[in-house]
C-alpha cells in the first residue's frame, strides 16, 4: 500500500497510494537537549509504555501507523540524541522532515532555551510552510519542579506559528495527541495542495495553530 | 569515507611469531605439535580469518604505539637473572592462588613432542623458588579480592579533566593537576608508557597526544596490561569523536574542554572498564564465538552475506559479546580492538533494544580520521544485528538489508535454530572428558577467535570468577611479557592448577583440579587440543564469508 522509497527524502514530497483511500508517509523528528524525555515520548507513543531509558546513541528509527478517516498516514520517527557530540550529525536526520517534535524538560529552564536554538536552525533549513513544527513541554508530572511556566512557553510558539503542547511521558499525558495532531495537520495540508491543485488557483487557508486539542482522535477507532 | 587502510590478505600478514619486539628474540623450536603451525592449529579458518592479525597486547604497546619504558625495579630488567624474575612470578602465584607450591615446567619436554629443549627455565630453579614460595605464602581473603581497585584518569595535555572513573572530575580537578606536573616531569618523548611504583600501588602513564591516560592500580597487572587498557579508553573516545576531529579541537584550543563534547559518553568507558575487568576476549585479544552446528552458522553467515550492500563494509552478528557471524567486504579486516570497541558500545546501551539505531561511528583502528554509520538493531531479546556503513545516507538501504536477511532465515527455515543455539551460549567443561580439568581458555591465532566453557564450581562467586580471570591475566602477563616471556607455564597450588602454552599458532590456559598431578595434566592437554580439534567447526567459524 505505501510506496517505499529507500532513500531518504528531502523534500515533503508525500505519496499517495494506489486505492482510493490515500496513505502517505511522513517523516517526524525529535529534537531537544539530552534527558528532555525524547525517546520516552516515542517510545509511550509506540509501545504505550513507560521505562527508565538510557541516552541515544545517534539516532533511533521507528515507524507507526495512524488510521484516520479518510487517510492511512505512516510515521517515520527519528528520535535523534541530544548529546552534544550528536549535534553535528542532527542535520542528517532532520533533512527531509515533515515534522519536526521541539522537546525541552519543564523543569530545565536551559533546554527550553536549546529548543529554541533548534528552531532558529530549523528555520535555516525550511521555509515556514515546509514543517510542520511542535513546541513539546515534556516532564507536565513534574509540576513542583517547574522552570518554564505554561504562558510564556506558550506566547513563543504563538509568536512564531508553533503548535504547542505539554505531555508527561511518564504519566502518559498528551503524547498520543502530539502525534496526531502532526498527522492531522500534516493531511489537512495535503488536501488542500490537493484540492489547490484540483480546484482553483493556490489560496492559502487559515490553519489554526493554538487549537490542537479538537484534532486530537485515537488512532483506528472505529 | 574510504575504508582502505588495512588492505590485507590472509595469509600475507606475516604475524603470529611471539618474539617480542624489544625483548630478546626467542628461540622458535618447530611447531611443538605436528602440523601446528599457525593457520592449521584447531580452530584456523578455511579460508583465512575475518580480523586484522594481531598479537594481542604486544600489537598495542608495540614502538609504533610506544614503550613501556620504566619497569618496576622486583620486575627485572630484562637481562636479569631468571631466578629473580622466577622468585616473582612465584611470589605473584602465592598472593593469587592463596597458598601455592609453584612449578615452572617445561611443558615440551615433559611432553615429549619436541626434541630440542629451549626452555627459559630450569626445574631445579623453579622447584626451590616455589619451596620459598610456600613459606612467603600470604593468606589472602576474599575481601582482599573486593579491594582491588584501579582508577582511571584522563586529561588534556593541557590539565583538563576528561574522564575519571570514580569520583567528579571536577572534584579531582587538583589531583588531575598534580598528574599533569608527573607527566610532564616524565615525558622524554611523546606516546611514551611510563609508570610508577608505590605503596603496592602501580601507576602507569600513557600519553597519546592530546590526552593523557593514568591508572593508579593495585590489580596485579603488569604496566604493559594497564597500559593496554588504557589504550582501550582511547581508542574509545576516539570511536566517539575521531582522531582527526580530537586534534583540530585541542590544535584550535589547546585548554578546551572536552567533556563537552564527551558529556553522557563516561557510561560506554565504565563499561568498558568493567568488560575489560570480566570478560578475556580483551586480555585474548580475540572474539568470542558462539557454539552452534556449524551446518546452522553456514546457512546464517551465507542469509547475512546475501543481505548485503554497496555500502556495506562489515555485517556482524552477534549475541551477549559472542560472535556469531562476521561478513565482510572481500579485502577489508577488522581489528579485534574495533570489534571490541563495538561489542562494548552495545553492550553499554540498552537503548538499542528498541526501534532502529542509526549511529556514526568510528572505528579507530581501521580508520581513525572518519566516521562509519552503524545500523544497530535486535532481532530477538539478545541477538543484535550489527550493518557498517560508509554511506551515512544509507539508512533505509542498509535497514532494508535488515529485513532481507531475517527474510532469508526465515525462508530458509532456521530462526528457530538459531533462537535454540542463543539459549545455550556456553558448553560445559565436563564436555571434554577431562574430570580434573575445570576451566580452559584456547584461542586459535590465525582466525583471532577463542574458546572457553563456562565458569562453574568452585569459581561460582563473583569473587571466585573474578580471581579465575585473574590468574589468567597473570599467567597471559607472564607469557608475554616483553622482556621474558615464557612459552610454557605450569603451577601447582592448593586451590588449582595451572598451566599456560603459547605458541606461533595458538594459545591455551588451562585450570585443573589441585589433585591432579602433573602428569595428568600433560595429558589433558593432549586430550583437550584433540577435543577442540574435533569441537572446532562449532566452537570456531571456520568458513568466514565475505560479499
Ligand atoms: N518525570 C518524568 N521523567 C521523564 C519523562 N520523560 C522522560 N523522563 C525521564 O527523563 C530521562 C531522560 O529521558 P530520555 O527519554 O532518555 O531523554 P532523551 O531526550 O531521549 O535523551 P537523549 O537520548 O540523550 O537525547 C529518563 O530518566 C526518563 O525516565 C516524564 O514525562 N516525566
Ligand atoms: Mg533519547
Amino acid at each position: 500500500m505505501f510506496k517505499k522509497n529507500m532513500a531518504p527524502r528531502r523534500t515533503q514530497q508525500v505519496r499517495a497510494g494506489p486505492s482510493t483511500e490515500q496513505s502517505y508517509v511522513y517523516k517526524v523528528v525529535l529534537l531537544g537537549s539530552t534527558a528532555v524525555g525524547k525517546s520516552s515520548i516515542a517510545f509511550r507513543y509506540v509501545k504505550n509504555d513507560f521505562r527508565e531509558s538510557m541516552p541515544t546513541v545517534g539516532c533511533s528509527f521507528f515507524t507507526q501507523l495512524v488510521c484516520l478517516e479518510t487517510a492511512t498516514i505512516k510515521l517515520e520517527i527519528w528520535d535523534t540524541a541530544g548529546q552534544e557530540k550528536y549535534h553535528s550529525v542532527c542535520r542528517l536526520y532532520y533533512r527531509g522532515a515533515n515534522a519536526a517534535l521541539l522537546v525541552y524538560d519543564i523543569a530545565r529552564k536551559a533546554t527550553f532555551a536549546r529548543a529554541k536554538l533548534w528552531l532558529r536552525e530549523l528555520e535555516k533549513e525550511f521555509l515556514h510552510d515546509e514543517i510542520v513544527i511542535v513546541l513539546v513541554s515534556n516532564k507536565t508530572d513534574l509540576a513542583a519542579q517547574r522552570e518554564v511556566t505554561f504562558e510564556e512557553a506558550e506566547e513563543f510558539a504563538k509568536s512564531r506559528s508553533l503548535i504547542y503542547m505539554e505531555t508527561s511521558a511518564k504519566s502518559n499525558h498528551h503524547v498520543t495527541e502530539v502525534f496526531m495532531a502532526v498527522a492531522h495537520k500534516l493531511l489537512k495540508q495535503e488536501q488542500q495542495k490537493e484540492s489547490a491543485l484540483q480546484h482553483q488557483p493556490w489560496k492559502k487557508s487559515r490553519v489554526d495553530l493554538r487549537e490542537p486539542s479538537n484534532q486530537t482522535k485515537k488512532c483506528c477507532m472505529n | 569515507m574510504a575504508a582502505d587502510v588495512h588492505k590485507k590478505k590472509g595469509w600475507e600478514v606475516p604475524n603470529g611469531s611471539l618474539v617480542p619486539t624489544d625483548g630478546q628474540p626467542m628461540e622458535r623450536s618447530e611447531s611443538p605439535t605436528p602440523g601446528l603451525v599457525q593457520g592449521t592449529e584447531p580452530g584456523a579458518g578455511q579460508e583465512g580469518g575475518m580480523f586484522v592479525h594481531t598479537r594481542s597486547y604486544e600489537d598495542l604497546t608495540s614502538p609504533e604505539d610506544g614503550d613501556v619504558a620504566s619497569r618496576s625495579p622486583e620486575e627485572g630488567r630484562g637481562d636479569q637473572a631468571d631466578q629473580t624474575s622466577m622468585a616473582h612470578i612465584s611470589k605473584d602465584f602465592s598472593e593469587l592462588s592463596t597458598q601455592l607450591t609453584g612449578m615452572a615446567l617445561d611443558l615440551e619436554e615433559e611432553m615429549r613432542l619436541s626434541q630440542e629443549n629451549e626452555m627459559d627455565l630450569s626445574p631445579q630453579t623453579a622447584r626451590r623458588d616455589s619451596a620459598r614460595s610456600e613459606k612467603e605464602d600470604e593468606d589472602v581473603t576474599m575481601e582482599a579480592w573486593r579491594m582491588h581497585q584501579k582508577h582511571v584518569f584522563v586529561l588534556s595535555e593541557a590539565g583538563k579533566p576528561v574522564y575519571s572513573r570514580y569520583g567528579s572530575e571536577e572534584a579531582l580537578s587538583s589531583t588531575m593537576g598534580v598528574m599533569m606536573a608527573l607527566v610532564s616531569f616524565l615525558e622524554a618523548e611523546k606516546n611514551a608508557i611510563r609508570s610508577i611504583h608505590a605503596d603496592g600501588y602501580k601507576v602507569v602513564f600513557v600519553r597519546r597526544s592530546p590526552l593523557v591516560l593514568v591508572a593508579m592500580a593495585r590489580t596485579r597487572q603488569s604496566e604493559q596490561e594497564i597500559a593496554h587498557e588504557l589504550l582501550y579508553i582511547y581508542y574509545q573516545i576516539l570511536s566517539l569523536v575521531t582522531w582527526t576531529q580530537l586534534n583540530h579541537i585541542f590544535q584550535q584550543k589547546q585548554n578546551y574542554d572536552l567533556r563537552r563534547l564527551l558529556a553522557g559518553s563516561e557510561r560506554i568507558t565504565d563499561n568498558l572498564l568493567d568488560l575489560m575487568a570480566r570478560d578475556p576476549s580483551f586480555l585474548m585479544g580475540a572474539a568470542r564465538s558462539l557454539p552452534m552446528a556449524a551446518g546452522l552458522r553456514d546457512t546464517v553467515s551465507t542469509c547475512l552475506q546475501q543481505a548485503k550492500a554497496k555500502s556495506l563494509v562489515f555485517s556482524i552478528l552477534l549475541s551477549r559479546n559472542q560472535l556469531v557471524s562476521l561478513v565482510r567486504r572481500k579485502d577489508q579486516f577488522l581489528h579485534p580492538i574495533d570489534l571490541h570497541l563495538l561489542f562494548n558500545l552495545i553492550s553499554s546501551s540498552s537503548s538499542f533494544r528498541e526501534g532502529e539505531a542509526w549511529t556514526p561511528i568510528c572505528l579507530p583502528k581501521f580508520n581513525s580520521s572518519g566516521f562509519f554509520h552503524a545500523h544497530i538493531s535486535y532481532l530477538e531479546q539478545d541477538l543484535c544485528l550489527l550493518l557498517v556503513s560508509t554511506d551515512r545516507e544509507d539508512f533505509f538501504t542498509i535497514s532494508d538489508c535488515k529485513h532481507r536477511f531475517q527474510e532469508r532465515l526465515r525462508k530458509r527455515g532456521v530462526s528457530h535454530a538459531l533462537l535454540e543455539a542463543l539459549r545455550t551460549p556456553f558448553y560445559s567443561v565436563s564436555q571434554v572428558g577431562i574430570p580434573d580439568l575445570r576451566h580452559f581458555i584456547y584461542k586459535s591465532k590465525s582466525s583471532g577467535l577463542f574458546t572457553s566453557p563456562e565458569i562453574e564450581a568452585p569459581y561460582v562467586s563473583e569473587e571466585e570468577k573474578q580471581r579465575l580471570l585473574e590468574l589468567y591475566q597473570y599467567l597471559h602477563s607472564r607469557a608475554h611479557n616483553s622482556s621474558r616471556p615464557l612459552k610454557n607455564i605450569y603451577f601447582t597450588g592448593p586451590s588449582e592448577n595451572l598451566l599456560a602454552w603459547v605458541t606461533s599458532a595458538f594459545e591455551l590456559y588451562m585450570c585443573y583440579s589441585p589433585l591432579g598431578t602433573k602428569a595428568a595434566a600433560v595429558s589433558a592437554v593432549n586430550k583437550l587440543m584433540k577435543w577442540i580439534r574435533r569441537e572446532e567447526d562449532r566452537l570456531f567459524i571456520l568458513t568466514p564469508q565475505t560479499y
